[in-house]
């Protein structure tokens, strides 16, 4: 393109901007108002002169109440996560039976029928197709539950009520009040999440909302939560209770992150990323009847399919890494247990353990396989005999009490599981939320620190958990 | 309307590169239609009504952060449909803003819809006369008008279409209302068969009007044919540093 070397235009454009004065952008705005009521005026007519707004106007009055707005808004999450908790515990026994009970040991003797190596048996059926098919059969049913609820309440409209009712709070901490947006939207899935902070146009606040979306609980994370809750939270209670309490301790772990949220956001806005808040203009769309079957149709496939795919794809790999470290040796013992022996003393020190924070760094990719990663590395660590089935066999055990008797094996207390809930709260995010950090901010500086960050507090906040609960517990 | 003849809008590669340059696959194409509106119009079920994809549409603003493409065949013409994110203005600096702005000025859709929602048409109409002051080539897509009915507010279809200067089509997008004819709309539109005479802001004030006269005037001396020259010293008067370096690097010659 050939350069202009007449900029006259550029410098009639300031000399007369010079002249306009800084009212230029609103003298513009007040002209394209005043033409759009003209034609308006014109245009529309009003029967009766009454709009009939009664209906929305009085659900928001109600939901938007300085009393009952945040009452409300707890109140719905706690019935949508109690309806994904209880309900998807059936259909993901079924999952579990069809894929791991049955398909698993037909897929193991075709290989001894061909007579597949060891080695490489070991690595695709024990290593990548049990992590893929412990990720299908543990997310998909709590997705397939909670995304279309999430997406039933998004299209009825009550989402911009809750960015209204924590506008105030967003403001005080010096961020922007969509952000209350974008933090739901990381509830579902914080790379979705970070990507939804284009509609901020501050680019401070944008930054701020980017740095802390991970402080929303995501899915990859709930079912980590729910199984940790229910093992050593819900059995402090009679059984009847268990669901409940279990339930609301996670509430308790999501809304702590919306806490962080808000004191990151704080920090931020106090010394690196101080700056005027921004107003905005937050419309309150009327309350449309949702679609019902459509909205199922469009959230699981949208939705559902989409981060099942991604963690698919995410935990194929991972599984082959976790055989494969459970299977290599160095000397007498196996990479993984070498491993754990080095990553044993700071994680006892901040209260979890080598097993964690090895399964933290196998997962970087996919939040979702903590769990199965945790217990086979507990397994195979310990030389439990009896259960799962060798080195770097991703399992599920047939109950959740299986699973806290191989955990309490591994040393683990009701203190660990509290650990391990709040630092799967505070921790990196996963890869695929820090490379669409990296592409949002094109900032190596604001990656690095939108990833190490909640890390940092996660290792604080367990290791003060951990030191009050040694003076205070016991 | 533009000074382009009819026979190059028509043909399959009419700036065909400057949309390439938008990230935009325009092989296998014949028009490009760019779906433009406020947040919460319905914009879109209007997307999916007209592509038949089903792109989720939430009911909360700032949905369509990113921009969607989908397509559609009729009358053995090939559409490419862009969704841009949806807005109140296209005046401020945030990135949603800038992307439809650029998008329909640089990347000269064939048409651009403007879904509006019929029950806040006062308000809508801030970007639709923000649009018309960029491209005529525009369909207005009178959304929602079952909602609007209910609020007992009846809109003069052929007032609107005469003063904003462009065909207007009412439609109710969930149950598929109006699809047909604002595809016919379009066409027409597209293949030049209907020529818009779109509405420029009238009511701005006096010293405003005089500048952008005498700037606008200035880059059409250097851009003869620009079809949007007021829009262009809009946002040089704003500052806006995209257009600034667009006239320093000549590159609004490719808009002519």
């Amino acid at each position: 393109m050939n350069k202009n070397t007449d900029n006259s235009i550029v410098q009639l454009a300031s000399e007369l901007r010079w002249k306009l004065g800084d009212n230029f952008h609103d003298k513009l705005t007040e002209g394209i108002y005043t033409d759009a009521s003209l034609i308006a005026a014109q245009a529309v007519e009003e029967h009766g002169k009454k709009r009939n707004y009664t209906l929305d106007s009085k659900i928001d009055k109600i939901v938007t109440s300085k009393k009952w707005g945040f009452p409300i808004m707890i109140g719905i999450l706690s019935v949508i996560l109690w309806i994904t908790i209880t309900g998807a515990n059936y259909p993901s026994g079924l999952l579990f039976n069809l894929l791991i009970d049955t398909l698993y040991p037909a897929l193991k003797s075709l290989a001894a029928k061909i007579g597949m190596v060891w080695w490489l048996d070991g690595l695709l059926i024990d290593g990548i197709y049990l992590a893929v098919a412990w990720v299908v059969s543990v997310m998909l049913p709590p997705m397939a539950i909670f995304f279309p609820l999430f997406t039933l309440l998004e299209d009825f409209g009550y989402l911009p009520r809750v960015a209204f009712n924590m506008d105030a709070l967003f403001k005080k901490t010096g961020a922007h009040g969509k952000q209350a947006l974008t933090m739901s939207m990381g509830w579902g899935c914080n790379a979705a999440g970070v990507i939804a902070t284009r509609i901020i146009d501050s680019p401070r606040e944008r930054l701020i909302a980017i740095i802390t979306n991970n402080f929303s609980l995501c899915n990859g994370r709930w079912p980590t939560q729910i199984l940790i809750a229910t093992i050593f939270i819900g059995a402090l209670v009679p059984a009847s209770l268990s669901g409940a309490v279990a339930s609301l301790s996670v509430i308790g772990i999501a809304l702590l992150g919306v806490a962080f949220m808000f004191l990151t956001s704080w920090m931020l806005s106090t010394t690196v990323l101080k700056g005027e808040v921004s107003t905005f203009t937050l419309e309150l769309p009327p309350y449309r009847p949702p679609r019902f079957w459509q909205t199922i149709y469009t959230s699981v496939i949208d939705r559902t399919l989409i981060v099942l795919w991604r963690a698919v794809v995410f935990a194929a790999p991972a599984g082959a890494v976790i055989w494969l470290v459970s299977n290599v040796h160095i000397g007498n013992l196996t990479l993984a247990d070498q491993l754990i022996g080095w990553l044993n003393p700071f994680g006892v020190f901040v209260g979890l353990n080598g097993i964690i924070l090895l399964a933290y760094i196998i997962a970087i990719p996919a939040n979702e396989i903590i769990i199965p990663t945790i217990l086979m590395l507990t397994v195979a660590n310990l030389n439990l005999v009896g259960v799962g089935s060798g080195n770097g066999v991703m399992f599920e055990l047939d109950s959740n009490l299986d699973t806290a008797n191989v955990l309490m094996a591994g040393g683990w207390t009701v203190l660990t599981g509290v650990n391990l809930m709040l630092f799967s709260l505070l921790h990196n995010p996963c890869s695929t939320t820090i490379y669409t950090i990296y592409q949002e901010t094109k900032s190596i500086k604001w990656t690095t620190v939108a990833s190490i960050l909640p890390i940092i507090m996660g290792f604080v906040v367990t290791f003060l958990v951990t030191q009050f609960w040694h003076i205070f517990i016991g | 309307m533009t000074t382009n003849q009819i026979g190059c809008e028509d043909c399959a590669f009419h700036n065909v590169n400057s949309l390439k340059k938008l990230g935009v696959d325009t092989s296998d194409t014949d028009y490009v239609i760019a779906l433009a509106g406020n947040p919460n119009t319905g914009k879109s079920t209007v997307f999916n009504a007209l592509t038949g994809l089903r792109q989720h549409t939430g009911n909360w603003p700032g949905k369509t952060v990113v921009r969607a493409e989908g397509g559609y065949l009729y009358d053995d013409k090939k559409y490419k449909l862009i969704d841009l994110p949806g807005t109140y203005s296209l005046l401020s600096t945030s990135q949603d803003e800038e992307v439809a702005r650029n998008f329909i000025l640089f990347g000269k859709p064939d048409v651009t819809i403007i879904v509006v929602d019929a029950s806040r048409l006062e308000r809508n109409l801030n970007l639709v006369l923000q649009i018309l002051e960029i491209t005529g080539k525009a369909v207005l897509c009178l959304n929602l008008i079952d909602e609007a009915e209910r609020h007992n507010i009846k809109i003069d279809e052929r007032e609107l279409a005469k003063n904003l200067g462009i065909p207007v089509v009412a439609t109710i997008a969930r149950t598929q209302q109006g699809i047909p004819e604002l595809l016919s709309t379009i066409r027409d539109v597209a293949i030049g068969k209907i020529i818009c005479k779109p509405r420029k802001v009238k009511s701005l004030s006096a010293s405003l009007e005089e500048s952008v006269n005498q700037l606008a005037k200035k880059i059409e001396e250097q851009f003869p044919g620009l079809p949007n020259s007021r829009w262009v010293a809009f946002r040089l008067l704003e500052g806006d540093e995209r257009i600034t370096e667009a006239v320093l690097n000549n590159e609004l010659k490719e808009l002519v």
